[in-house]
This record gives C-alpha cells, structure tokens and sequence, in this order.
C-alpha cells in the first residue's frame, strides 16, 4: 500500500511526506469535514438536542406536578387527622362536663333529701320530747298526790288526828325537794 | 510484513475515488471522509435512535444520549454560565464528533479523522472565528477589554497586552495540536507496541515468552487510549466553553 501512495502521489525514491502534514491532502479532508460537521451541528441544533431537552424537561415538569400533588394529598390528609383531633377532645370535653353536671346533680339532690330527712327527724325527735316532757310532768303530779295522801294516812295512823293538807303539801314538798 | 511494522502507514490518507477538481486541488473521497461519515452517522443514528421512545423513565440507549446532553450542558454552564447555552448545539456537535471520531479511530484498522492536523485546525478555527465575530457582534469594541485586565499599572500595561493578545492569537494552535499530538502519538505508541509483538513471536519460543510485556503494554496502553479519547473531546469542548465565555463576558 505504501508502494502505491508512493507511486502514485510522489516520484520514485522520493520518502512521502508525513501524512498529517501532507498538503495534497487538505482540500478534501477540509471538504468532508466541512460537509459532515456542518450536517451533524443542523441535526444537533435542530432535530436531536431540542428533542433530548424536551424528553429531559417534560420529566422535569413530570417530577415537580407529581410532587405539587403528593404535597396538596399530605395537606388534605393533615387537615383530616386535624379536624379528628379535634372532634375527639370536642366529645372528651362534652362526656367530662356530662359527667361532671350529672354528679352535681345527684350530690345536689341527695343533699336535699337528707336534709328533708333530717328536718322531719327533728320534728318527730321535739314532738317525742314534748310527749315525754308532758308525762314526766304528769307522773311528777301523781308522784306528789301519791305522797301527799301516804303522807295523811301515815300521819293520821301515828298520831289519829287527819292532818291539814295545807301542812300535808307543805311537808311533802320539802321532802321532794329535799 | 514490513507494512505492518510502519507506525505511519496508520495516518496514510487514501484516495478512494475522486469527486470534483477545483482549481489545482482535486477533491477526493477518502478513507478519512469515510471514517468522518461513520462518526457523524453513528451519532446522529445513535441519538434519534436512542430517544425514539421519549420514554419518561429512560432505557439504556436513552439515558446515554441523556447522559451526554447533560454533560455538555452542565460543562457550558459551568464556564460560560446560561447565556453560554446559545452555543449549546456547536459544542455538543464538537463534542460529539472529537469523541465518536477518537473512539473509532481505535479500533484495529480504522482511520484516526482527529490524528489529522488539518482536521484538530479546521475545529480550532471555527472556535476562534466563533469567539471573534460573537465577541465583536455582541459587545463591539468593548471587545477589546478583553486584552486590556483591570487593575494593572499603566507602566506595564502595554506588555500585559502584548502578552494577551499574543496568547490570544495563539489559542487556536495550541487548541488544535494539542488533540492532534494526543491522538498521534497514542496512536504510534500502540502501533510501536504492538509490532513489537509481532517481531518477538517470530523469534520462536523465547520470543513469544518474551512478546508477553508488550502485550500487556498494549492492553494498558489501549485502557489508557480510551481515556484520553474521552478527556481529548472533554477538553476540547471545555476550552471552546473558556473561548466562547470571553466572546460572552469580554471585561476580566
């Protein structure tokens, strides 16, 4: 092969030139390089990149919508326990005043009826101690009558002589009192 | 035989059959038009193919042209910031084609297009020539803050821009010969390598013991070649974001 370059491009027993700095051979690779690089820089810039950067940045887009909707779904989610919560510590506070209204009442009302109970054992309890004042009293006259008449028949058997009742009472209630 | 051992015969441009003669200089298909075909024909196939579906959640194919969108995406707005991504699909083109260009070239019996000086320069100078029509259209003669840095005193200024300008000028050699010598010389050194190999196992027994450390030298070397045709693209495209940054924002 280096035979026919030799031949054909430089006389007999003259060395070819270095290829790279072979002169003869510029115009055509400056011809092709023009022509290819020319065509691969049209079809970068008009067909290849836009295409790559629109698949790149519809993924982008993709990516950022998909997140903006998992972002809105947390939010509504947030919102939902929230609104949860909040119910639930509603129904807490409500049950704690029930309960609490139902045992004031019940303490209330009881309250009352002991009081009414009390109030009516006091009356029956006075009205006992009237009856048993009353009869002391009674049983008081007829201890005092009892004595009295004891004492005139004792006197009368001693000394046969019926005494006076005003002297009877007068001894009898200084013995009683005695 | 001797073929084989040429580290050169790689770089050989073939003419495979002529297409138009213009002026002295005759235009010709040749095997490196061939290779430039199959790389801008692989990328483009490869990157309508692979995102056909416009699938949401990517296959394979997909996240690779994604992958590589977004590499050179992030590149430029990291060197250029946004207003840098005008000239998004020019450095993903270039990115593209240096890289697929490197990768194919290695390949046993491909055609290296990015080992051509020609080529790396073409590349180079549409950069330069990007940087300077933007940097005048946009800022017009502010422009030429760019070789005036503030805060200099006024004594040494006229060397500082001297210096810029110079380094300036000569961004677009150092851009091209630097992916021109890399793939090059990587290239000669596998080749050299690798006939190494062929040499020894012809020396019988103890030259195919022997052959054993070139061989792994080559597979080392192939590992390293990988690299570099991916950091040679990387680094062209990120220079060219550097470029085209001062065409955006001229003041230091």
């Amino acid at each position: 092969m280096a035979t026919t370059t030799a031949t054909t491009e430089h006389p007999a027993g003259q060395k070819p030139p270095f290829p790279p700095f072979n002169a003869e051979t510029y115009a055509s690779q400056l011809f092709w390089l023009a022509i290819c690089f020319t065509f691969l820089l049209v079809m970068m810039w008009k067909v290849a990149l836009p295409r790559i950067g629109g698949i790149i940045d519809t993924r982008l887009k993709r990516v950022s919508d998909d997140l903006a909707d998992a972002g809105k779904l947390k939010a509504q989610s947030d919102a939902a326990i929230a609104d949860y919560e909040k119910a639930l510590a509603d129904a807490r506070a409500g049950a704690q005043a029930i309960a609490n209204q139902t045992r004031d009442t019940q303490a209330a009302a009881t309250e009352t009826r002991r009081k009414a109970l009390e109030a009516e054992l006091n009356v029956k309890l006075a009205e006992a101690e009237k009856t048993i004042a009353a009869s002391k009293t009674a049983a008081m006259l007829n201890v005092r009558g009892i004595a009295a008449d004891t004492t005139k028949a004792i006197v009368e058997r001693l000394i046969g002589k019926v005494p006076a009742d005003a002297a009877v009472d007068a001894a009898v209630s200084e013995a009683l009192k005695g | 035989m001797q073929m084989a051992a040429d580290p050169i015969h790689q770089f050989q441009i073939v003419n495979l059959f002529p297409v138009v003669k213009i002026g002295n200089s005759e235009i010709a298909f040749t095997n490196s038009a061939a290779f430039m075909l199959i790389a801008v024909g692989g990328i483009v196939a490869f990157l309508l193919a692979a995102t056909s579906r416009r699938a949401v959640v990517p296959g394979r194919m997909q996240s690779v042209a994604e992958l590589s969108y977004e590499f050179v995406a992030n590149t430029i707005n990291s060197t250029a910031g946004k207003e840098g991504m005008k000239f998004f699909p020019f450095v993903f083109s270039l990115f593209m084609f240096i890289l697929v260009a490197n990768l194919v070239g290695l390949i046993p019996y491909t055609f290296t297009v990015t080992s051509h000086i020609i080529v790396t320069a073409a590349l180079a100078l549409s950069v330069f020539l990007t940087v300077l029509v933007y940097g005048f259209w946009k800022n017009g003669l502010h422009f030429f803050n760019l070789f005036v840095p503030k805060g200099i005193p006024i004594y040494i200024l006229p060397l500082i821009v001297f210096i810029e300008v110079l380094s300036f000028l000569s961004r677009p050699i150092s851009h091209s010969v630097r992916l021109f010598a890399n793939m090059l010389a990587g290239h000669i050194t596998l080749k050299v390598f690798a006939s190494f190999i062929t040499l020894l196992g012809g020396l019988g027994i103890a030259g195919m013991a022997g052959a054993v450390l070139p061989l792994a030298l080559v597979v080392a070397l192939t590992a390293l070649e990988l690299l570099v045709a991916f950091l040679q693209a990387y680094v062209f495209a990120i220079l060219t974001c550097i470029y085209l940054n001062d065409a955006i924002h001229p003041g230091h």
